[in-house]
């Protein structure tokens, strides 16, 4: 890893801000290791045997993809921003970035060019945690991801979509986007995310994203794991949010082959909104383990976490949410939701609320559920002539359907749901 | 059309059916009536095949077929409804969304495309306007929230549009006002063919004022233990059940 670090390094600028953070970083890094399961945090998802691979960091050599092979991997029905690199590497041929009005580009000219100068130094690594290992791991080889600037009061006028492919002719390989998202105050954006495997290898992705919000911002961000199933993601994000701001993360898990998604927010005013929601379909010996934070610090702001699981076979699922509320954190409302369908008796999901309120006048609640399908309604249905397996797969995606009702992209929603429709096997048509 | 036989059916052990005898032909109206706890509800769950109803003894046939090895979804295929006493509430999938998976799954039974959008749109708004449903109802979710007369009439929706041979609503007059009922009675009504049979379970004798029976039948502890025409549905709406269970003793 070190010799990994030095190359890096000497194709970088080491008079760049950045270049003291990396080498901290290491240092945090080698101190640390990668987590195990000792680890409270990892107590049910191990990374042991994607360790075991030996990965590439850096491509071998460039990557080409013809836009017919990947355009499903796109929302392709509206006009978007795009930001696409492939194994690591920018594609300006698949891209359509701006500075028109909003920045939409890549973090490495941003942490070059001294325009962004002001921007990086005050957000650059500011919240990511840096006692973290795999933050830190991220943080030492940050080079490359997606920049978003939103100044004040600006709407951007379409959704940006960040994706990053990884095609296979590196061998095994491992990828570390690093990506920074500023919405100044009154500014909105909406930002789809999304890793996917091309072809057959072990890639792991370990992906660091920081989101700022500031006063009365409005981000929609929306993350789409359906990757193919020796595809592994780590994914870090934080988020930091000024008074009056909106940020809602939705987190679209349906495949790959381990999914570790550390979702952090922190509420630094108040009347602050942050919603988290998740739909997780995944069958086989697919793992996703959501462990999400939310740190109330002021008062009079508002969580919402909604998570719905559904496991088949021998998958696996891990819920953590963890709400801090800090003893100034009057009149908090804080809700988290977590409900499971297990389809089959080796499907396994833990689920682990973590309440830590030290502030007297809140209003917190959690509830989690694990279940089967309700007999009666799989009966109720049977008799109108649907088959098992059909009705099975109504009821599970009627159950999974309600988180989709926040989201703001229509054609996204479309797109998730029909995913939805296609994993449970259901088929109703073309109006939903 | 169906020809039930000494059937008896047990759950979770205990033996609710105790020797059942009934035929049903095509154009007929039956009327099945007792007091509760009589076995009028286990009959008709057994008749849609519930799995947790374990048939003991005797046999149920429809069109000839023995229906011992038919799962729920397949006797829908030949041609059989419930209306539920207790629709369930299914969030998530909305009475449109429910309706066309369930016609075009009798369709595919039958070996059919799909039906085209359009005839689907046309037929599921003649058939709501036929039973007085508000558009909107249709893009809510699947009984959840409804009253118990919307659920009722939901049912009923559902019957005109899957037009099954043989219809079995198990108390559908409970929780109608009398409006609802007479709406609810005259979609029945206008579903009655020669082809077709209705079965109406009931505990009260109200709803065969608006849909005749050709025979009524009283069930009385896991027996039909009297049979005759509408009159004596009056009969026992004059005298109560206790007429009978004294019959008995």
């Amino acid at each position: 890893m070190l010799s990994s670090f030095m190359a890096l390094e000497q194709e970088l600028d080491l008079s760049s801000p950045v270049h003291d953070i990396r080498s901290t970083s290491l240092k945090t890094f080698e101190a640390l290791g990668f987590p195990t399961k000792k680890d409270e945090a990892w107590k049910y998802t191990s990374l042991a045997k994607l360790l075991k691979n030996d990965y590439s960091i850096f491509p071998k050599k460039e990557s080409s993809i013809e836009l017919k092979d990947v355009k499903k991997y796109f929302l392709y029905e509206i006009d978007s921003y795009k930001v696409v690199f492939i194994d690591g590497i920018y594609s300006p041929f698949l891209s359509d970035t701006t500075h028109d009005g909003i920045d939409v580009c890549l973090l490495s000219a941003a942490l070059s060019k001294p325009k962004y100068k002001e921007v990086i130094e005050k957000y650059f690594h500011k919240i990511a945690d840096k006692e973290e290992s795999l933050t830190a791991l991220n943080t030492s080889f940050a080079k490359e991801g997606a920049y978003v600037y939103v100044p004040k009061s600006v709407v951007a006028e379409k959704p940006i979509q960040i994706i990053h492919f990884s095609t296979g002719e590196q061998g095994d390989f491992l990828l570390q986007p690093r990506s920074l998202v500023v919405v100044e105050e009154n500014a909105q954006v909406q930002i789809i995310e999304r890793h996917q495997s091309l072809a057959a290898h072990e890639v792991l992705t370990n992906s660091v994203t920081e989101i700022f919000a500031a006063k009365s911002a409005l981000v929609d961000y929306y993350k789409i794991q359906n990757d193919r199933d020796d595809a592994s993601l780590i994914d870090n994000t934080y988020v930091a949010q000024d008074r009056e701001s909106n940020v809602n993360v939705h987190t679209f898990s349906f495949g790959g082959k381990l999914t570790r998604n550390n979702l952090n927010f922190t509420q630094n005013g108040e009347y602050i909104d942050s919603t988290m929601k998740g739909i997780t379909i995944i069958g086989e010996q697919q793992h996703v383990d959501h462990y999400t934070l939310v740190n109330h610090v002021q008062p009079n702001c508002e969580s919402h976490q909604d998570y719905k699981g559904i496991y088949a076979d021998k998958s696996v699922g891990v819920f953590n949410g963890k709400i801090y509320v800090d003893k100034i954190a009057q009149k908090t409302n804080a809700f988290q939701q977590n409900n499971n369908i297990l389809l089959d008796d080796l499907a396994t999901i833990n689920t682990k609320p973590q309440l830590e309120i030290f502030a007297d006048d809140v209003k917190c609640s959690h509830g989690c559920t694990i279940g089967q399908l309700d007999e009666d309604a799989l009966f109720y249905l049977r008799t109108r002539g649907i088959l098992k397996r059909e009705a099975k797969g109504l009821l599970t995606y009627a159950f999974a359907n309600n988180v989709l009702e926040s989201v703001a992209i229509p054609v996204l929603k479309t797109r998730i749901n029909k995913l939805i429709a296609t994993k449970l096997g259901v088929n109703l048509g073309h109006d939903l | 059309m169906l020809t039930i036989k000494d059937l008896h059916a047990s759950v979770e052990e205990k033996e609710i059916l105790k020797g059942i005898n009934l035929q049903v032909n095509p154009g007929e109206v039956h009327a099945i009536m007792g007091p509760n706890g009589s076995g009028k509800s286990t009959l008709s769950t057994v008749i849609a095949g519930h799995e947790d109803y374990e048939v003991t003894k005797g046999s149920i046939s429809f069109d000839g077929e023995d229906l011992e090895e038919l799962d729920a979804e397949h006797r829908a295929h030949k041609g059989i409804f419930l209306s539920f006493q207790y629709p369930v509430e299914i969030p998530g999938v909305t009475v449109t969304n429910f309706i066309k998976t369930a016609i075009n799954a009798l369709r595919k039974a039958k070996g059919l495309e799909d039906m085209p959008a359009k005839d689907m749109l046309k037929s599921i708004r003649e058939k709501a306007a036929m039973l007085e449903i508000d558009s909107k109802f249709l893009s809510r979710s699947l009984n959840e929230g409804f009253s118990g007369g919307e659920k009722k009439r939901n049912e009923i929706f559902q019957l005109a549009m899957l037009e099954p041979k043989l219809a079995i609503l198990d108390e559908t007059d409970s929780g109608l006002d009398i409006d609802a009922l007479k709406i609810v009675a005259d979609g029945v009504n206008k579903l009655k063919s020669k082809d077709n049979a209705v079965v109406l379970i009931t505990h009260y004798q109200r709803l065969l004022d608006y849909i005749v029976p050709d025979f009524v039948h009283v069930l009385y502890n896991g027996r039909i233990v009297k049979s005759g025409t509408k009159e004596l549905a009056h009969e026992l709406e004059a005298k109560g059940y206790d007429w009978i269970k004294q019959e008995l003793a």
